[in-house]
């Protein structure tokens, strides 16, 4: 066996494993799987956000060419409901509303995208014209596409029975000790802002294939999902009931996720029951507005906040009230984004000593909304990151210095904050300093009086964030209403040449895990990279897992790998110190090499691999033959990122276009085992950190139409709307996984949006500018710097 | 139904379509070649991208009919027979320019004809703005600017191999 270089362990910017496939053509997405007799599906969805559906013609359809079966709501009764994996309890105790979401309407349809009737013909474009046979006759009710329309009253009930269309009315805090401390405040800034809905809008549009063998009773689901066993179990015990063992669940490669593949869809129950129904492959394949109208979207929250401070610009109290849109249904995750991984970060960076939160949760007559990229957290870091530089504006202290009087310091760790998370680490103080340097804070006002000079308008903003990952232990999620686990599995397989096959129950998606997980069995089993290889995504191959979102793959996925890998090394060295006629405690391991400590009596990883295989010379009595272990970890907290993005925008007087001049994020994800991953993790972040500050937005009209419901019309960043990011990190450790890591899959998102729009109020500071919602679109700029009343006269 | 016959990746093919029948559903559906992706259906995303007759072509809004006689290369045509990378491909991985791989075929296509219609050198905002067909969500498209630029200086012949990322 090669000795291994350094150079591929942890810390190497190694190159990905992965990317000749994807360079080549050969990657293997769900839409190119072809199976043998496949028939296409496609979804006939509700053209209305509320209607009663009065009667459905099928005559038509059924005699179009190629069409093999169609169904519909009729079809599907008695087949359960797609499950919500988080119950919220409302303030008074009582459980969440939790109306059913059935696979295909049952009487109603209640937003646009709802699915109606799937019809299955012999090629895509059979079942397409086929369903625009269909003839569905709908009673249009009034729909609400906003929280404010969902909560007024006399609002038309999404779901009946379910009073002001409230799912959940939940807190966290202590009130009375909220008000108490408002009561000694020497300021108190009052705020509202919206955190506008995005679209994921992962390049791959979801897909999903659904096999049936009526020869031994097997289901196999091909889906774009970022977590095949959490799907599985969703839909095997409470979709389809049908049992683990005879439903297959296979997420190939994927093309991006973004948080909107982490739910189980209609789209994944409809070809796999429909598949047993006519006992063939059911391909069906979004079109981009069939993925716009039925993917979760994300964010849309409206925020009312105020925060206390002393006459030295302390934090006393913070008191947030927030309306949180679900959408029509309750997606699988949705409940849990706007309460656990919301509020419970809204201590931010601060040592604020007491936090208060409502937050109720509202349907409408959109698509569900769910966890996208950051998901909770980047509303609460929007929302702390505007109100420190509005009450740093209202105070008239420097908004670093506002931040650093309020930073938890770096001695303060671990630190307990009002609203129920424990940090475990960070230091921010540094991190501050080092985007200062990085940014050259300093010399920015000579960069905006010549920008001035040259007719545009600069300003700078900073945002310190922090933000939770690596979810989570699962006795305390569980407390708080998961219905879930949250571990993570991983297999070590040691062939008997000593190369290494690892199965992991996370899931990569563009992440990298071939790589970086790879580099984890490098560092510590002294195996070259190219010796071992990452699979994932299949649960015929893979013992189980919870998959991948939260930035948890590394923290929790990684770490079961080390659990397992510590199984094997012990077991190796028993091997090793039989070999070596040693006792097992004499026997050191570095790297692929066994040495009986203090002599140079050593054996090579290869030789105890192949005699672990064939054991001639064996202690068969003691140990088992064999090389491979399996690790659950349960993580014991999550991990807590952090840094500081600084952004500089230049704004075009004439136009009111903001250009992103210069970026910078130093980011703590704790240790980097891939410096060029983590910092191409942080440019996509960021990016789409850009995007929702200044591009994108999803925009219903008041029927509940989607208006943004194309690339035309929903704007995604182009190379052209995007500066170079300079991206560093400044590391503290994670001290409670054996790798130190915290994630640094969603920081980008997070800490960018307010960075962008505190540089945009900055730079239009002379123009009495409080906020600024976004996107802030050249429209809304120009509008301040010439006056709304004129482009609404002309 | 029509008969279109087209040159993909040096192999000459003649296939029956419907007259409605894209360019990409011919590549996918009927010449299983994949790698070509769709990403949206308004010529927005550029994930389709392939070459014919040597131009970049969005292949969701050309019709299969309309390729007749056409000589197409996808990206699965790239390579050399040995394996060797075209000098795009090399950069795009050197770089780290790519992530969940889905829009790369596209964005590969798009930039090697960019590079190619420009002998004298394009500058960063010049390959920003050359890249204003395709989407990318992952990579905030930073180093796909860095691999275009590392490799139009290999493939105007400016430098003999790829300069190589920094560390």
């Amino acid at each position: 066996m090669n000795v291994v270089t350094p150079f591929e362990g942890i810390g190497a910017s190694v190159k990905r494993k992965e990317d000749l496939r994807f360079l080549s053509g050969r990657g293997q997405y769900t839409d190119d799987i072809n199976r043998p007799g496949q028939t296409y599906a496609y979804i006939l969805r509700s053209p209305h956000a509320h209607a009663r559906i009065t009667g459905i013609d099928l005559a038509a359809a059924k005699a179009m060419p190629g069409v093999v079966a169609i169904f519909t709501g009729d079809d599907m009764q008695g087949i359960g409901g797609l499950p919500c994996g988080w119950q919220i309890h409302n303030k008074d105790g009582s459980p969440m509303a939790e109306p059913p979401h059935p696979v295909l309407a049952q009487g109603k349809v209640r937003f646009v995208g709802d699915a109606v009737a799937v019809v299955i013909a012999a090629t895509k474009a059979q079942a397409r014209d086929a369903a625009e046979a269909i003839e569905v006759a709908y009673e249009v009710l009034p729909a609400a596409a906003t929280v404010e329309a969902a909560i007024a009253p006399g609002a038309a009930p999404v779901h009946d029975g379910i009073a002001g269309n409230v799912c959940y009315d939940w807190h966290i805090g202590d009130p009375a000790v909220n008000a108490a401390a408002f009561k000694t405040a020497d300021k108190v800034v009052e705020f509202e802002l919206v955190n506008n809905r995005l679209v994921p809008n992962a390049m791959e549009p979801r897909a999903a294939i659904g096999d049936y063998d009526p020869t031994t009773g097997e289901y196999t689901l091909y889906t774009t999902s970022q977590n095949p066993h959490v799907i599985r179990l969703l839909m095997g015990a409470f979709v389809l009931q049908l049992p683990e063992h005879k439903l297959r669940v296979v997420a190939p490669d994927v093309g991006g996720g973004f948080g909107s593949k982490i739910f189980h869809y209609a789209e994944e129950a409809i070809v796999t029951w429909a598949a047993g129904k006519i006992a063939r492959p059911i391909k069906w394949t979004a079109d981009r507005t069939e993925s716009f109208i039925t993917d979760a979207h994300g964010r849309d929250h409206v925020t009312k906040a105020r925060l206390a401070l002393d006459k030295d610009g302390k934090f006393l109290a913070l008191h947030v009230q927030t309306l949180a849109n679900m959408g029509a249904y309750l997606s699988t995750f949705a409940t849990s984004v706007p309460t656990y991984l919301y509020a419970t970060l809204l201590a931010g960076v601060y040592t604020t000593p007491t936090v208060y939160a409502e937050v109720k949760a509202v349907f409408t007559n959109t698509v569900p909304v769910d966890a996208y990229r950051g998901a909770g957290r980047p509303e609460a870091t929007f929302l702390l990151e505007r109100l420190v530089d509005v009450a740093a504006m209202e105070t008239g202290i420097d908004k670093v210095e506002i931040r650093r009087r309020n930073f938890i310091p770096a001695d303060a760790f671990p630190y307990q904050t009002p609203v129920a998370l424990q940090y475990d680490s960070g230091d921010y103080q540094s991190t501050l300093d080092q985007a200062l340097e990085t940014s050259g804070w300093a010399g920015f006002e000579a960069r905006r009086a010549e920008a001035k000079g040259r007719g545009r308008l600069r300003g700078i903003g900073i945002s310190t964030y922090i933000e939770a990952c690596g979810i989570a232990p699962s006795a305390v999620v569980g407390a708080l209403g998961a219905r879930a686990g949250l571990y993570e599995v991983g297999t070590i397989r040691v062939h008997p040449t000593g190369s290494v096959t690892v199965l992991t129950g996370t899931h990569s998606h563009g992440q990298g895990h071939e790589t970086t997980l790879a580099q984890l069995v490098t560092d510590r089993l002294g195996v070259p990279l190219a010796q071992v290889d990452i699979v994932h995504g299949d649960t015929a191959k893979i013992p189980f897992g919870m998959g991948t979102y939260g930035s948890r793959s590394l923290a929790v996925g990684g770490s079961a790998m080390v659990k397992a890998m510590d199984k094997i090394v012990a077991k190796a060295r028993r091997i090793a110190a039989h070999l070596m006629e040693a006792s097992v405690e004499d026997v050191e391991f570095d790297r692929g090499t066994f040495r009986v400590a203090g002599t140079d009596k050593t054996k090579a990883w290869g030789e105890i691999c192949l005699t672990a295989y064939v054991p001639h010379n064996y202690p068969i009595e003691e140990i088992e033959p064999g090389l491979e272990e399996t690790a659950f970890y349960d993580p014991k907290n999550f991990t807590y990122p952090g840094g500081c993005h600084i952004c500089e925008v230049e704004i075009d007087p004439d136009t009111g276009k903001v250009e992103v001049v210069n970026f910078t994020a130093v980011d703590d994800v704790g240790r980097v085992i891939n410096p060029m991953i983590v910092e191409g993790q942080v440019q996509g972040g960021v990016a789409q950190g850009i995007g929702q500050a200044l591009l994108e937005t999803a925009v219903y009209d008041e029927n509940g139409q989607l208006l943004s419901a194309s690339f035309m019309d929903y704007q995604m960043p182009r190379a052209d709307d995007l500066p170079p990011v300079s991206v560093a990190t400044h590391t503290t450790l994670c001290t409670h996984n054996p790798l130190g890591v915290k994630g640094c899959g969603e920081v980008g998102a997070i800490g960018s949006p307010p960075a962008v729009i505190n540089a945009v109020v900055d730079a239009l500071k002379d123009y009495g500018v409080r906020h600024i919602e976004m996107p802030a679109t050249p429209a809304k700029i120009w509008n301040i710097i010439h006056g709304g009343h004129r482009m609404a006269a002309e | 139904m029509p008969q279109v016959t087209l040159t993909v990746n040096g192999t000459s093919h003649t296939v029956e379509v419907e007259g409605r029948t894209l360019l990409v559903e011919l590549l996918r559906e009927k010449l299983r070649l994949t790698g070509t992706h769709v990403g949206c259906d308004t010529s927005q995303c550029g994930a389709c991208v392939v070459h014919v007759d040597g131009d970049s072509v969005k292949s969701c809004t050309m019709l299969a009919v309309q390729a007749d006689g056409a000589k197409i290369t996808t990206i699965e045509g790239l390579a050399k027979a040995d394996g060797t990378l075209h000098p795009m491909q090399e950069a795009f991985r050197e770089y780290h320019a790519l992530q969940c791989g889905f829009c790369t075929p596209g964005m590969v296509m798009s930039a090697i004809d960019l590079v190619q219609k420009h002998p004298d050198g394009l500058s960063e905002k010049e390959i920003r703005e050359g890249l204003e067909g395709n989407l990318c969500r992952c990579t905030g498209y930073h180093n796909i600017v860095k691999a275009i630029a590392a490799a139009q200086d290999v493939m105007h012949g400016r430098r003999a191999e790829l300069a190589p990322a920094a560390e």
